[in-house]
């Protein structure tokens, strides 16, 4: 469970590029929901995210993740239990490190205690791997031994995803992650999230700017502006939505057009 | 061949094994920081001499198995105060290198009791050691082989385990390490230790192989062994990590075979630095001018088909 209580961010205060990028969000995320956000350029979507993951501290409020108040925990113990992955595709893998390398590194961050500097991978580990790359239908699992920067983006992609999710995270945070491939590829991702987040029931915040896809999946939406959460609906709610509803309430809520010309675009080419 | 018999004799050969073991450890070193951890590392040069100048005094008391790690130890402190500077004092990485070394000067005459040179000539050595049970013309590269394949077994070993993995991922992804439950300043240290402790056992063990420590002995140690690993990493190129470590050990042997090669043309010792630097350009810039090379040559028929080309249309 997730619970963001009241955090605010600004950057650069007192400067001309002061920006309020989050103002008092509330987000209470239950076990096993799966919410998609979406909302305008600069609606603090990713800052969000970076906020639950740690880059930053935030400037008040608390986040609470599984009981444990985590606010002031540094980000790289956040990590162990918080998946994350980034539109760009080459951000969440090493180039230089085969497939099983970065698999063990994945496998042994989240699955051994932090001491445990000496631990290394079992060949019973190295077929677990392989036989989870075959689950990917690429390929993959005949080419463990080759870096992981001679694999294209997609290929990329949908191994950071099974790292992310090869021991389950506490939370998934998926920040436009299928945005940077090509439709067929795309579509192959999206269909890999929503087999692992169903099968191991994983609580997941997705940001999205595919209006479409943001009422398919998940059992709960979020629409963001200007640094706070605007309009939130759930399970049947959410269900009989439509994307014309989705941009009235937008309108209604804000009070002007949805702004973004990718979400538009999406909107009309799924009509 | 004949004219190579004459360029080598057996002992010129062996001699080139044995200084180029005890420098492969250097390139070993820039191995993990350069290669794996993506920083220029330049306590490099101090580091050697100060892990010569413990090697010596320890070895001058009659330790000379505590002086290699001794000598070890004293690098690795090196390497931390380097790390400590760039992940907690936000020094940049080639800055800090830089402070630290110059430092060393000062910790490093101390080290000598302040004079230039120490010799150890009657003390009892490694080396020694190897003659009295051993014996034969083989007894030190047996030393020096001892030690070299012992340190590559444990790199390989070591740099596949969670920390090596974590170690070798900081300098590969930023992001990704970020993202990860990596903490970079905690890998970099890590490594940066591990790398200055082998410069400096390759201090001692030059010390006790020549009998002798000068202040001097480190400057452009880190050119020297950036050729040996540039010249490994292009024979060997891309593979496992015992593979490339076992490549770095070679390009290592191979730049000493060239340098004595050198000296047998008579190239006067005091150009032998030069020697090196040109060695170095070269073999950086070698895969740069094949590509260049390559691309120049396609143009080149390109240019010559469409000459044709317009030639026939007229």
């Amino acid at each position: 469970m997730l619970e963001l209580n009241h955090i605010s961010k600004t950057f650069n205060p007192g400067t001309v590029n002061e920006k309020k990028a989050l103002d008092r969000v509330d987000l209470k995320l239950e076990d096993g929901d799966f919410a998609t956000i979406i909302g305008s350029n600069g609606a603090g979507k990713s800052t969000t995210f970076n906020a639950i993951t740690g880059a930053f501290l935030v400037d008040e409020g608390s986040i609470i993740l599984d009981g444990k108040d985590i606010t002031f925990t540094k980000e790289h113990i956040r990590s162990k239990v918080i998946g994350h992955l980034f539109q760009d595709p080459l951000l969440g893998t090493a180039p230089h490190m085969t497939i099983e390398e970065n698999m063990a590194l994945a496998y042994l961050r989240a699955g051994t205690k932090n001491t445990a500097f000496f631990s290394r991978i079992s060949s019973k580990d190295k077929k677990k791997f392989q036989e989870q790359l075959a689950l990917l239908d690429m390929g993959l699992e005949n080419r463990m031994k080759q870096p992981v920067g001679l694999l294209s983006g997609g290929q990329r992609q949908a191994l950071t995803l099974l790292m992310a999710t090869m021991v389950t995270p506490k939370i998934l945070l998926l920040d436009e992650h299928t945005a940077a491939l090509d439709p067929a590829t795309a579509e192959k991702v999206l269909k890999l999230t929503k087999e692992i987040i169903a099968e191991r029931k994983i609580t997941c915040l997705m940001v999205t700017h595919n209006m479409q896809q943001a009422l398919e999946l998940g059992n709960r939406l979020l629409m963001m502006d200007s640094g706070r959460i605007v309009f939130d609906v759930k399970d049947e709610e959410k269900a009989r939505m439509t994307t014309a509803d989705l941009l009235e309430q937008f309108k209604i809520q804000v009070g002007k057009n949805l702004d973004n010309d990718r979400i538009l675009l999406s909107g009309v080419a799924d009509k | 061949m004949s004219a190579l018999s004459t360029i080598f004799t057996m002992s010129i050969a062996l001699s080139a094994i044995e200084t180029g073991c005890i420098y492969a450890l250097v390139a070993l070193a820039l191995f993990i920081s350069f290669s794996l951890l993506n920083i220029a590392d330049l306590t490099t040069d101090g580091c050697y001499t100060l892990g010569c100048a413990v090697g010596a005094m320890v070895t001058l008391s009659g330790h000379p198995f505590l002086a290699m790690f001794a000598a070890m130890i004293a690098g690795a402190m090196a390497g931390y105060v380097t790390a400590f500077l760039q992940t907690k004092m936000g020094v940049e990485s080639i800055l800090a290198g830089i402070i630290v070394n110059t430092g060393l000067y000062t910790i490093n005459i101390m080290v000598m009791k302040f004079s230039s040179v120490v010799n150890i000539f009657n003390c009892d050595t490694v080396f020694r050691y190897a003659k009295e049970h051993i014996g034969g013309s083989w007894y030190k590269v047996i030393v020096v082989l001892i030690v070299i394949v012992l340190v590559a077994l444990f790199l390989s070993w070591f740099l596949n385990t969670r920390l090596g993995l974590s170690i070798r991922a900081t300098g590969d992804n930023a992001a990704m390490v970020r993202a990860s439950s990596i903490n970079p300043a905690f890998t970099i240290t890590v490594g940066l230790c591990l790398a200055n402790s082998l410069t400096g056992l390759a201090g001692c063990l030059l010390a006790q192989y020549q009998n002798s420590c000068d202040i001097n002995i480190g400057t452009g140690m880190v050119t020297i062994a950036l050729a040996s690993l540039i010249i490994g990493e292009t024979i060997i190129g891309k593979g496992g990590i015992l593979k490339r470590v076992i490549g770095v050990i070679l390009g290592s042997v191979l730049y000493r075979f060239i340098v004595a090669i050198a000296i047998r043309l008579h190239v006067p010792a005091e150009c032998l630095k030069l020697v090196s630097a040109v060695i170095v350009a070269v073999a950086i810039a070698t895969p740069y001018l094949k590509s260049k090379a390559g691309f120049w040559s396609a143009r080149m028929k390109r240019s010559k088909a469409g000459a044709a080309g317009t030639n026939v249309t007229e």
